[in-house]
């Protein structure tokens, strides 16, 4: 029994109720309090970074197992998987930066920010490391309140409405699953004689009939598609973004909105794996469609943030293709490109956030000339708009090419067409870049003031990760690799024999 | 000719004899104790006969086993006594806020002489000398002393009695709030009328049922059912009456009018009564009458509880979008929730016992905690019940509208809280009894109730206080206790919820 998994999950939201009640009774500060946990998140996190066993291949590590509800087989089980500590460590670097970014842009009522927020890095930590489908179940629903209240207590104008949109999206697609999770869990009952939440045991030991299985798959995949946003279930998310504090839209779109891709991986791939196999055409196709669609509908927006969000849609469209497409480089791909969107979503929001905060809207047409004026803040703009659009170099790059070529291997049209999103990609980042940063003064812009050091040093680690991971993949290559190997043998998949490689060996 | 004395296990009713006699004491209190100090002995006796109730419901239930008692009337097995502990514990509680006398600077809840015509000069008259209405507690008791007898009947005659007995003095009730008095009068006027016509077709079912199997006992009816082939008309008919008369307690659609009317017309406290404890025994009544009498028959009257348990949970939860008054809302809410219980109705398993008897338990508790804390929200002219007027009352006072909105997740089936476990238990004992459509169904209700429960949360959270908006006004101590522990109840009941989980399982058999 290894605590330190659930010493990770416990500090958060023993931190969520530390903030208030230390400002309540002790007068201590909520910011310090808050990013003095968020850091001790991340101590503990890379404490398990450092510890995890690259080399083996087992399922899960640091397993931590408690029985809960025992009428339904229900524990708290938790347990670390390769892509699953890369998305845990992902949200311990975010954390801290957000709260920093936040406060400094003087949030209004900071301790129930705080709280807020870290009541939501300890759901999506639960969340990376849930091993029972209960629990994941139980967190994926709860984690829905923090970002609600975030978006509609410290949102912009119309936050009542795209918090009500983004909480009835977000349970609509719960409950299909908690339908299908309670369909499922009683096949299970029926085929083992007991029931049972474990997720590695429902993948290992239960028979789906194909009807059965397909009717499960839909409820999981509609919840997941829902939060990665997918064409045609994506209209929450530009209204979210447009609403929400930059703070909270790193939170939602860098890591929230990761818990359906990685649901994807983690759930649908080794719960269903002949459905998903049959069905990937059409999911490749939906995703390629989010793809071109996302990417075109952002190069026609007015306003910088849906602008950002639609990016992240198309983001989310090559993240499925690279699961979707069953092969080891794609969903290595997709893995390393959900960090690298995570990273690149962060530093886009938060530059972007400190213009905003400045001139209190967001529309392109009110910037314009700023490098003049804000020199660095266009140079770290410029980086993060390039590590979006996937420049050789970044870590958006190396992730990129991999879905594509893991894609390639089985989907080629779909791989071509998707290329086409790495150009229109350019487009809509570089045209941004030139709208608002370079061409004539706007009038106003004169009075924008430029980021000081305490706002440039949050974003350093940001940058720094990106620029290292898109020359020194490795160390989260080797981290997942064993991780990705064990899905790609739950959904018995091979990787398709390369063309050329196949000429060889006939020849030997 | 001899007639044989009965059989009377006077322990296993002792729950029941000790609130009867309470209530009987209590009217001995309304003719000899003074005006001065009759309302402070009156809810001395009131709540420690409750409490008393309580312990020796808990001491029988852990010291004798399950039997049939009372020549085989009276059912003294698991669910029974589940469901009375249910109905004594939220009695105590709506004892305890109905107590309360701090929050309307005019006194309690109630008027102070129902009788007098609202706004006329008897009614001034009366409120001149400072009368005050003590005659709800006997009302009270009397009321609870029926619906222990009404879960635990396993006799149609003996069900008969529980019914009239726990509802007559509900009828009264409803009449008696001091403010909105001619609404109040309307509202036990409708709750009578209606619910002696509910009560009469109640009767002529039971006399069907009689007339099919030639006997009253639920056990012998049921023997009778099955023995008996023929005329099988004669015993749709029966059941079908019964149902109605049952299925109006309960609140299910189409049987449902009057609950908006008397829920929002009584005073907030007496509605939180009716919404906990009157609401498990309707459903607890009808359980059994359906599970145990009528259990053999369950094939043909399935369908129907599908029918009345979709259209409840549907109608319930869309009628709710368009409300503005709170109390009414949560009315609604009550009906679709009474919707989502007869789900497990359709399942007949012992799983849906178990899930139903869980849900009881945590849906009376939050919706008790809901309408008490409706009570402290208010302006110059008593309560505030537009929902427009809540608007930033999460800022004006934090602590109310955070339980209020906690409730409401609760409700709305948010998981972590008491109302998602409640939901989850019965949509797994409905799959596997075979009732999947009625979780798809229940499934959709639930994203149509999400958004009125929201829609209030965001009101009260993310909108700017009227500055002539309603306050909250401090409940006494005793109040505020009983806030206290249905929130802690339910917070906990939310995340640990496997005990009593497994202790409902473990109790969910009836005896026959």
């Amino acid at each position: 029994m290894n605590l330190i998994l659930l010493a990770l999950v416990a500090t958060s939201f023993i931190g969520a109720l530390l903030v208030p009640l230390t400002n309540k009774y002790f007068k201590w500060n909520p910011k310090i309090t808050a990013i003095s946990i968020a850091l001790i998140t991340l101590a503990l996190s890379l404490v398990i970074g450092v510890n995890f066993d690259r080399s083996s291949s087992s399922l899960t590590q640091f397993d931590f197992k408690v029985n809960w509800i025992d009428v339904f087989g229900i524990s708290f089980h938790i347990g670390v998987t390769g892509i699953g500590l890369v998305l845990v460590l992902l949200t311990a670097v975010l954390t801290p930066i957000v709260l920093w970014a936040d406060f400094h842009a003087a949030v209004k009522r900071p301790v129930l920010y705080s709280s807020l927020i870290l009541l939501l890095t300890g759901s999506a930590n639960l969340i990376f490391l849930a091993r029972d489908l209960f629990l994941f179940y139980v967190f994926f629903e709860a984690m829905l309140i923090p970002v609600f209240f975030l978006i509609g207590i410290y949102g912009g104008v119309n936050r009542s409405k795209a918090a009500m949109k983004f909480l009835l999206y977000g349970l609509a697609g719960g409950l299909a699953m908690l339908a299908a999770i309670v369909a499922l869990t009683l096949i299970a009952t029926s085929q083992l004689q007991r029931s049972t939440f474990d997720i590695a045991t429902l993948s290992q030991s239960i028979s789906l009939t194909s009807t059965q299985e397909f009717w499960l798959f839909v409820g999981f995949f509609i919840a997941f598609a829902i939060k990665a946003p997918m064409v045609p279930l994506h209209t929450w998310l530009p209204d979210v973004a447009q609403e929400a504090t930059p703070g909270t839209s790193t939170m939602l779109i860098g890591i929230l909105d990761k818990i359906g891709t990685f649901g994807m991986i983690a759930l649908v791939l080794p719960l269903f794996p002949n459905t998903s196999a049959q069905l990937a055409p059409w999911i490749i196709a939906l995703a390629v469609i989010s793809v071109i669609y996302g990417a075109i509908l952002a190069i026609g927006q007015k306003d910088m943030r849906r602008l950002f969000a639609y990016t992240s849609i198309s983001h989310f469209g090559f993240i499925v293709m690279g699961i979707f497409a069953f092969t080891t480089v794609g969903i290595a791909g997709a893995t390393l490109y959900m960090l690298a969107h995570g990273l690149s979503t962060a530093a886009l929001f938060l530059v972007a956030g400190h213009l905003i905060k400045q001139r209190e809207t967001s529309l392109i047409a009110n910037y314009g000339g700023l490098t003049k004026v804000a020199p660095v803040m266009a140079g770290l703009f410029l980086m993060a708009a390039l590590s979006a659009l996937a420049l050789p170099g970044m870590a958006g790059f190396v992730s990129e090419f991999m879905v594509l070529t893991g894609v390639y291997q089985r989907y080629q049209l779909a791989a071509i067409i998707a290329t086409l999103g790495i150009i229109l990609a350019a487009i809509y980042m570089l045209w941004l870049y030139q709208r608002v940063f370079t061409g004539p003064e706007n009038e106003k812009s004169s009075s924008i003031k430029d980021l000081d050091k305490k706002e440039v040093w949050p974003l350093v680690p940001v940058f720094a990760l990106l620029i290292v991971f898109g020359f020194w993949p490795q160390p989260v290559l080797q981290t997942i690799e064993k991780s990705v190997e064990n899905v790609m043998q739950q959904v018995s998949a091979q990787d398709p024999a390369p063309f050329f490689a196949v000429e060889n060996k006939e020849q030997n | 000719m001899r007639i044989p004395t009965p059989l009377i296990e006077y322990a296993l009713i002792l729950p029941m004899l000790i609130v009867f006699a309470g209530a009987v004491m209590s009217v001995g209190f309304e003719a000899f104790i003074s005006n001065k100090n009759r309302r402070q002995a009156q809810i001395f006796l009131t709540i420690s006969t409750l409490a008393l109730a309580l312990a020796s419901l808990v001491i029988i239930g852990n010291t004798f086993s399950r039997s049939l008692a009372v020549e085989g009337t009276i059912a003294f097995d698991g669910p029974g006594v589940f469901m009375q502990f249910v109905i004594l514990l939220t009695s105590i509680l709506a004892t305890m806020i109905m107590a309360e006398r701090k929050v309307d600077p005019a006194g309690d809840a109630f008027a102070a002489r129902s009788s007098a015509v609202a706004g006329g000069q008897d009614e001034a008259v009366v409120t001149k000398m400072g009368l005050v209405q003590t005659e709800v507690w006997p009302l009270l008791l009397f009321s609870v002393s029926g619906m222990l007898l009404f879960v635990s009947a396993n006799d149609f005659l003996v069900l008969f009695v529980g019914l009239e007995v726990m509802s007559l003095p509900l009828y009264l009730l409803a009449a008696m709030a001091r403010r909105k008095r001619l609404l109040s009068q309307e509202a036990a006027l409708k709750y009578f009328l209606l619910g002696a016509f509910a009560s009469a077709i109640l009767l002529f079912g039971i006399a069907l049922t009689y007339a099919y199997t030639g006997e009253l006992n639920f056990g012998a009816v049921s023997a009778g059912i099955s023995a008996n082939n023929n005329a099988a008309g004669l015993l749709t008919a029966a059941v079908a009456l019964v149902a109605v008369g049952l299925l109006f307690k309960v609140g299910a659609v189409p049987f449902h009018q009057w609950v908006p009317d008397v829920y929002t017309g009584s005073a907030t406290v007496v509605t939180a009564f009716m919404a906990s404890a009157v609401k498990v025994a309707a459903i607890g009544g009808s359980l059994r009458a359906f599970f145990v009498a009528f259990g053999g028959y369950a094939w043909d009257w399935r369908p129907m509880f599908w029918a009345v348990s979709i259209l409840t949970m549907i109608v319930g939860s869309i009628v709710a979008l368009s409300q503005i008054d709170v109390k009414r809302m949560l009315a609604y809410s009550s009906v679709a929730n009474g919707g989502f219980i007869l789900i497990g109705f359709a399942s007949t398993s012992r799983a849906g016992t178990a899930a139903i008897l869980f849900y009881l338990l945590t849906y009376s508790l939050a919706t008790l905690g809901a309408f008490a804390l409706v009570s402290l929200v208010r302006d110059p002219s008593g309560e505030s019940n537009n929902i427009t007027r809540w608007k930033g009352l999460g800022k004006k006072s934090p602590l109310v509208a955070g339980l209020f909105g906690f409730y409401l997740l609760s409700f709305a089936g948010i998981p972590l809280t008491s109302g998602f476990v409640a939901k989850f238990t019965l949509f797994v004992a409905a799959v596997s009894g075979g009732a999947l459509p009625l979780v798809l169904v229940g499934v959709v209700a639930s994203v149509i109730a999400a958004f009125f429960y929201i829609r209030i949360i965001i009101l009260m959270f993310f909108s700017d206080p009227d500055p002539d908006g309603p306050v909250v006004v401090v409940p006494s101590k005793i109040t505020a206790g009983a806030i206290a522990f249905t929130s802690v109840a339910s917070a906990v009941l939310g995340v640990f919820p496997q005990w009593v989980i497994d202790y409902a399982s473990s109790v969910s058999v009836f005896l026959r």
